[in-house]
């Protein structure tokens, strides 16, 4: 069982106590909520007579069905309304902080928590969403919930949960030039598996994880559960501290020392045990790109698609299943793959810096997006929005051919508006190419970095953006 | 509102493959939605067109299958998004157990507190028992929370199921919400005590 880690701190920290099943009554320091995951949750409320136990821990916005284009209300979807006329109620009625579309802070859920410093190091935080993951970024033990149990977290501030082992991934060495964090997590889940994490909290460590920016790390740590793993996250270090500090919600003053001084003694001992470690070499990384179904179905951008003979035997059905959906065969090369669709966004690289990166592609290689493809941009947030704007970089993505939307999940998984038509072919910054995720039952996806899907919306095809970063 | 759960006996439903994510199970587009009633109707419904496309049947519109309530999936079932719309769809179709290989986390989670068992089997044993389904739709198979067994047609295949849900389930307390509730007190002491929400002291 895992000793000191980060992991077995921050849990035995918010351990309200042992219920008579055995499982442990755990505290949620911080709970977001949004508009898809959290009405049936309120009407439970409401049908059991019970309050909200800590109306000021628990933060709320909308993003899943925000419109990027019109966001004039009511909104053309009737359902979508609904939607957003129930998180209003609720929270209006229980007393729960809304960011709301023209607030300045609305946006994706996982973004908005770390801008606002809502997200710290130590916290449990909880969220009606897989990719709370996101989090752990911070060193918080965060994980996503149903809605029952957001119900839960509502009326008691808790959840009935088991502990989770522990297995530390030791990433040496650095990433190389054009190779990012996008690349570094398509790369684990490729070696680990989507189901390699199931029962595991992850922690990234190591000298690559150490160098990441705390954007970076939000990244990884989003895509933890496309692994398996219900949390990953990365013990806190400076880097940590200097994103937190003069944020909203972040400690002020003598109280930022003081915390410190706390987050710095929730990290993992130097003599910390875990169940498992797993090493990687950075160096070795390539930027890389999902050809399947599944996120772990990623190759480096110089390898084809591989052959089901190269997985084992109990997988090859899948993989059978990928080829036929995606209409590829083994053996193609990934490159010069034709695209349909770029998709910039979501909370795994819709932040000021994936957008800066994608941006300075667009200059560096000059040209504007190929004709036939779709490219738009979604900010993750109306902070990031408004960052970019006073940057110029939308004027960057206008002036390249990219649409420049609202803030919001859009097509990361198409409950708005903006969805995939027929079988196209979307390359796309989000965390899932799952079968039919982008809006279309028979639309397809290839999971990639920003840089990657500028330049392909550039080139219309699969490219290696390396041809153009000096 | 918990009742105790021990044994769930009915006809079985196959679903074959690995890693069916719940965008498979219940697609985004009926997420838009403020209750989870009717969420039956479309449990597999992009899965059901495609096959239907192609001229073939999946198991939730195949005739035989109709009104299963054991439902027999393989490995990493659920994965993907914390939707508890998925395990909604499957249960408000009818189904009151599942058996898999093995779970997302989140899945499983959600199953628990819907009072939705969801064991696990040995990959050859899911299949044996989808297997045993294809071959007798009308067999009986029951899911049994006491002896840790699933049994079709004579045989009996050893399931498991965490020692925290399973006493859930057997002590009729799946539901948490009650017992979390009645922790208030304690939990207040609890928060009492952390650093970040004490100024760090
Ligand atoms: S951006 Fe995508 S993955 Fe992230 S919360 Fe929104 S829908 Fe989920």
């Amino acid at each position: 069982m895992s000793r000191n880690t980060l992991f077995d701190k921050v849990w035995d920290l918010h351990t309200v106590r042992q219920l008579p099943s055995g499982q442990t009554q755990l505290f949620i320091g911080l709970h977001m909520i949004h508009e898809v995951t959290s009405p049936q949750a309120f009407a439970w409320l409401r049908e059991r007579k019970l309050q909200v136990a800590f109306p000021e821990r628990s933060v709320a916005t909308v993003d899943h069905i925000v419109p990027t284009e019109d966001q004039a209300r009511p909104y053309a979807d009737g359902l979508a309304e609904d939607m957003m006329q129930a998180i209003e109620r609720n929270c209006r009625e229980f007393g729960i902080r809304l960011y709301q579309p023209g607030s300045g802070k609305q946006g994706v859920v996982h973004i908005v928590a770390p801008e606002q410093g809502l997200t710290q190091p130590g916290m449990t935080v909880a969220c009606g969403d897989s990719h709370t993951a996101t989090h752990g970024a911070f060193g918080a033990i965060a994980f996503g919930i149903g809605t029952s149990q957001v119900r839960d977290v509502l009326a008691s501030q808790t959840l009935s949960m088991s502990r989770m082992k522990v297995r530390k991934i030791d990433v040496k060495g650095r990433l190389k030039p054009g190779v990012t964090a996008k690349d570094l997590i398509l790369h684990i889940l490729r070696v680990l598996s989507a189901k390699g994490g199931v029962g595991f909290a992850y922690e990234f460590a190591g000298e690559a994880i150490a160098a990441l920016s705390m954007e970076e790390r939000m990244t990884v740590c989003n895509m933890a559960i496309e692994g398996g793993a219900r949390c990953g996250y990365i013990n806190p270090d400076q880097v940590t501290f200097d994103y937190l500090k003069g944020r909203e919600f972040a400690p002020k003053g003598a109280d930022f020392d003081k915390a410190i001084a706390f987050w710095k003694s929730i990290a993992s001992s130097p003599d910390a045990e875990f169940d498992d470690v797993k090493t990687f070499d950075a160096a070795t990384i390539e930027p890389t790109v999902t050809w399947g179904i599944s996120p772990d179905q990623g190759v480096g951008i110089g390898e084809s698609i591989p052959a089901k003979e190269s997985f084992p035997v109990s997988e090859q059905p899948n993989i059978e299943e990928a080829y036929a959906y995606m209409g590829f065969t083994a053996g193609q090369p990934i490159a010069g793959t034709k695209i349909d669709v770029a998709f910039i966004g979501s909370c795994t690289n819709g932040r000021i810096s994936d957008l800066r990166a994608a941006a300075a592609v667009l200059k560096q290689h000059g040209g504007t997006v190929k004709p036939g493809v779709k490219a738009f941009v979604v900010p993750g947030s109306e902070a990031v929005k408004k960052a970019a704007e006073a940057e110029g970089l939308h004027e960057v993505f206008k002036k390249h051919g990219f649409e420049w939307r609202e803030a919001g999940c859009s097509m990361c998984l198409a409950m708005n508006p903006d969805k995939l038509k027929g079988k196209q072919l979307s390359m796309s910054t989000s965390n899932r190419n799952f079968k039919g995720r982008q809006g279309s039952p028979e639309g397809r996806t290839l999971l990639a970095s920003p840089a990657m899907v500028a330049i392909a919306a550039l080139e219309g095809v699969v490219t290696d953006v390396r041809k153009v970063l000096k | 509102m918990s009742s105790i759960i021990s044994s769930i006996s009915g006809r079985g439903i196959p679903v074959r493959g690995n890693d069916i994510d719940t965008d498979r199970i219940i697609p985004a587009r009926f997420l838009r939605c403020v209750t989870f009633d009717g969420l039956g109707a479309h449990a597999f419904e992009d899965d059901r067109l495609q096959l239907k496309a192609q001229g073939k049947l999946h198991s939730f519109d195949d005739a035989r299958f109709q009104g299963a309530k054991v439902l027999v999936a393989n490995s990493n079932f659920g994965c993907g998004s914390s939707r508890e719309h998925a395990p909604q769809a499957i249960a408000k179709w009818g189904v009151q157990a599942i058996v898999a290989v093995s779970y997302s986390e989140i899945f499983h989670g959600n199953c628990v507190a819907m009072g939705l068992p969801a064991v696990r089997v040995s990959l050859a044993d899911s299949e044996a028992i989808q297997s045993a389904i294809e071959a007798d739709p009308k067999a009986e198979v029951s899911v049994d929370l006491q002896a840790m067994q699933v049994k079709i047609a004579g045989k009996s295949f050893a399931c498991q199921l965490g020692d925290g849900p399973r006493k859930q389930f057997l002590t009729g307390q799946w539901d948490a919400l009650g017992e979390l509730v009645d922790g208030l007190p304690q939990v207040k002491a609890k928060a009492a005590k952390l650093p970040y929400l004490n100024a760090f002291a």
